[in-house]
């Protein structure tokens, strides 16, 4: 077993968050992990990537080579086209639609997702702003992106649905049932 | 199951804790904040009364360390690259003094400058101090040397550096902890001999200091940091650090059998390093940073034998990466053709941010004088550099824009305008400002005060609520000393505020406060989660 995952997005949107699920659930299924992350001065509305690794056996670098990621989940879409390099020939890319236009020279949207149709490789295209919405608070985007990645990564969906429950007791029982039923949604996406 | 999932950063900081440090000593500095950090949140430090709360510049975090070393008590001390620039006259002495309690002097080096001025290469300092250093690969690894190096200091009695860089500081992976140990007892030094650097005394522990070296050479020929990895063939690879993590990657990606010398101990283990040397034609030696040892094996005569950032084996400058490697190797990654042309997204000041107000009214303030020459500084701020405001001209080193401004004032520069945050300005502004007062110098200070150092993620400020007071008692004029508030509401008024500063012949300094954005917003809802 052994998964690359570049989790692309624009800073502040939970991409922190959204790796650190996975990787207690990683952890938790007794696997190894690396998993390099930005902090400092990109963090500010910058391009945001995190390199995750998850295998059965030892890992020795932090960073995944070039053509050698199986997945791409972004949390915006033109984000999802920057590490196009990194997908191996049969990584798959999962993208959330919702742009974040925070630079002037921001391409058509239609452009963007032509693009990643036309890539050659196996896409979803999930609207998560809609999705977190229905599941009651649009900052629950980042877990419904958790939901739809789940079935990709090799790792039990009871044991996401635990690492959400542990990660987020600490805020209330409410807290819980909201990301458990957007971490459902999305995986609910992702099976139609 | 006793495994934690931390970043590098925090590794050390748990190795440190579970090693009895009496205090952690540091000045927040991408990509060393998290140690500290994870130490003020760690419960087992709080127990154990650690010292944590942040310090003012790396200089008297590192003398802070160093004095709870002479007391006898284990102490960590933690900075960026840069802030070893800071540090270095305490740092370079304490070689000299050596040390009482155990002191480990952690740097995290940024090659790639992803949040800094320059990619200095921190083991330059461990020679030049004639220190051991330690460089770790991975997470486990550093925390298994921070352990090691609190008992290996108090054994060599010497300061031990443990040099991380980004890619290791900022990763994530799981940790084994070890059972802990006590801290130190309170064991002030009673020898005055060893601490007192008149140059009499300085002479002879400068003497044993380089008597040392030999015994440090033989720890590093012993180490279990410093190992071979059998292979066959006539190429070795000599991998230094983190760069240990690519090499092996991309062997065992496409079983290359390739031999490797991994060094994460230093002084160099020379014996080691010769035997390994002598048994290949070729060898690629790869070094996260500067080319430090490839230019010592390489020599003044240029071994033939010897490839790597120098002759374009490797980049000059730069992170390493698996890629890089496995091109140096001659080997290549199949990959779909891709075209990847997305525009960038460089970062920005953060929607509603106070530094964008004042950039506007600085803007404003100047459109009509010819002269438009703002020094800046180390901070959030910097970003004001990019449009829209294309503001600031500099940015050199922390505290640089004030004494700049007053040197420019001093050559003829008006308005010598200056813009620096305000823990930059506690950092390493205030001796600058007080050198503009005894001169009377034409110069502007503005303030930017966020109540936080905001680019490294809010930590607390050593100034807050005391700018006012900083300013006036070292000199500023008091009507010299304007306060504006960073408004849209109130730009017409700060637009004046700062003409009038500019035309005034002296110093003046403009605190510009109003809260960090991100820091109101974490404060809110952390009184949400409480209700």
């Amino acid at each position: 077993m052994n998964k690359n995952i570049i989790l692309a997005g624009v800073g502040g949107q939970g991409i922190l968050t959204l790796a650190a699920v996975i990787d207690h659930a990683a952890m938790q299924s007794g696997l190894q992990i690396k998993q390099a992350e930005v902090h400092g001065m990109s963090q500010r509305g910058g391009a945001v990537q995190s390199h995750l690794r998850i295998s059965d056996q030892n890992i020795y670098s932090d960073l995944i080579p070039l053509g050698k990621a199986d997945l791409i989940v972004s949390l915006e879409p033109l984000e999802a086209l920057r590490y196009l390099p990194y997908l191996s020939e049969n990584g798959v890319i999962i993208t959330a639609t919702e742009p974040v236009k925070n630079i002037p020279d921001y391409p058509e949207e239609a452009d963007i997702l032509n693009k990643i149709k036309s890539s050659g490789h196996k896409y979803l295209l999930v609207d998560a702003g809609k999705i977190a919405r229905l599941a009651g608070n649009p900052k629950t985007e980042n877990v419904v992106m958790v939901g739809v990645l789940s079935d990709f990564v090799g790792i039990e969906k009871a044991q996401f649905e635990k690492s959400l429950k542990e990660m987020f007791s600490a805020k209330g029982e409410k807290i819980v049932a909201l990301n458990l039923k957007a971490f459902n949604l999305g995986y609910e996406h992702a099976q139609q | 199951m006793n495994k934690e999932l931390v970043l590098g950063a925090e590794a050390i900081a748990v190795a440190a804790i579970d090693e009895g440090i009496s205090g952690v000593y540091a000045y927040p500095g991408t990509p060393s904040t998290e140690i500290t950090e994870y130490i003020q949140k760690s419960p087992d430090a709080r127990k154990n009364n650690v010292h944590s709360t942040w310090s003012t510049n790396e200089k008297t975090a590192y003398e802070a360390a160093l004095g709870m070393s002479y007391a006898g008590k284990r102490s960590l001390v933690c900075m960026k690259h840069v802030g070893l620039n800071v540090a270095a006259d305490a740092f370079i002495n304490s070689a000299i003094t050596g040390v009482n309690g155990g002191l480990v002097v952690v740097v995290a080096d940024d090659p790639s400058m992803h949040s800094s001025q320059n990619e200095q290469d921190t083991r330059f300092y461990g020679k030049f101090a004639y220190l051991p250093l330690f460089e770790p690969s991975n997470q486990q690894g550093t925390y298994d040397c921070v352990r090691f190096a609190f008992n290996f200091s108090e054994q060599v009695k010497l300061p031990v550096l443990l040099r991380i860089t980004t890619r290791l500081s900022h990763s994530r992976a799981a940790v084994e902890r070890k059972a802990q140990t006590s801290q130190n007892m309170l064991n002030p030094e009673t020898d005055k001999k060893k601490w007192i650097l008149l140059p009499a005394i300085a002479r002879q522990r400068y003497a044993g200091l380089l008597n040392k070296q030999d015994d440090l050479v033989a720890f590093s020929e012993k180490s279990p940091y410093n190992f071979v990895v059998n292979g066959k063939g006539k190429k070795g690879i000599i991998a230094f650090g983190i760069a240990y993590n690519y090499v092996m990657e991309i062997i065992q990606e496409f079983a290359l059998e390739i031999p490797v010398l991994k060094i994460s101990q230093y002084p160099l283990p020379k014996q080691l390093i010769k035997t390994f040397h002598d048994q290949y034609d070729t060898i690629l030696v790869a070094e996260e940073g500067y080319p430090v040892y490839e230019e010592l094996l390489r020599g003044y005569f240029d071994n033939q034998k010897i490839s790597g950032r120098l002759d374009g084996t490797l980049p000059r400058t730069g992170e390493l990466s698996p890629d890089i490697i496995a091109k140096a190797l001659g080997v290549k990654i199949p990959q779909k053709q891709q075209e990847a042309e997305v525009p960038g997204r460089p970062p920005r000041l953060c929607d509603g941010c106070s530094h964008r107000d004042l950039f506007e009214a600085l803007n404003a303030a100047l459109s009509e004088n010819e002269s438009k020459h703002v020094f800046s500084d180390i901070g959030c701020y910097t970003l004001g550099a990019l449009p829209p405001y294309n503001a600031i001209n500099t940015c050199v080193d922390m505290g640089a824009s004030v004494t700049m401004a007053k040197g420019a004032a001093d050559a003829g520069l008006r308005p010598a305008v200056a813009v620096i945050g305000d823990s930059t300005f506690t950092h390493s502004g205030i001796t600058g400002l007080l050198d503009a007062v005894n001169d009377h110098s034409p110069v502007t200070i503005i303030i930017s005060d966020n109540d936080t150092t905001a680019m490294t993620g809010g930590q607390d400020s050593a100034g807050t609520g005391k700018f006012f007071k900083i300013c006036n008692g070292i000199g500023v004029e008091e009507e010299h000393i304007r306060s504006i508030v960073p408004l849209k509401k109130n730009l017409e008024e700060n637009v004046r505020i700062l003409k009038e500063e500019f035309a005034y012949n002296g110093v003046s300094v403009i605190l510009a406060n109003r809260e960090c954005v991100q820091t109101a917003a974490r404060k809110k809802r952390k009184s949400k989660n409480n209700e």
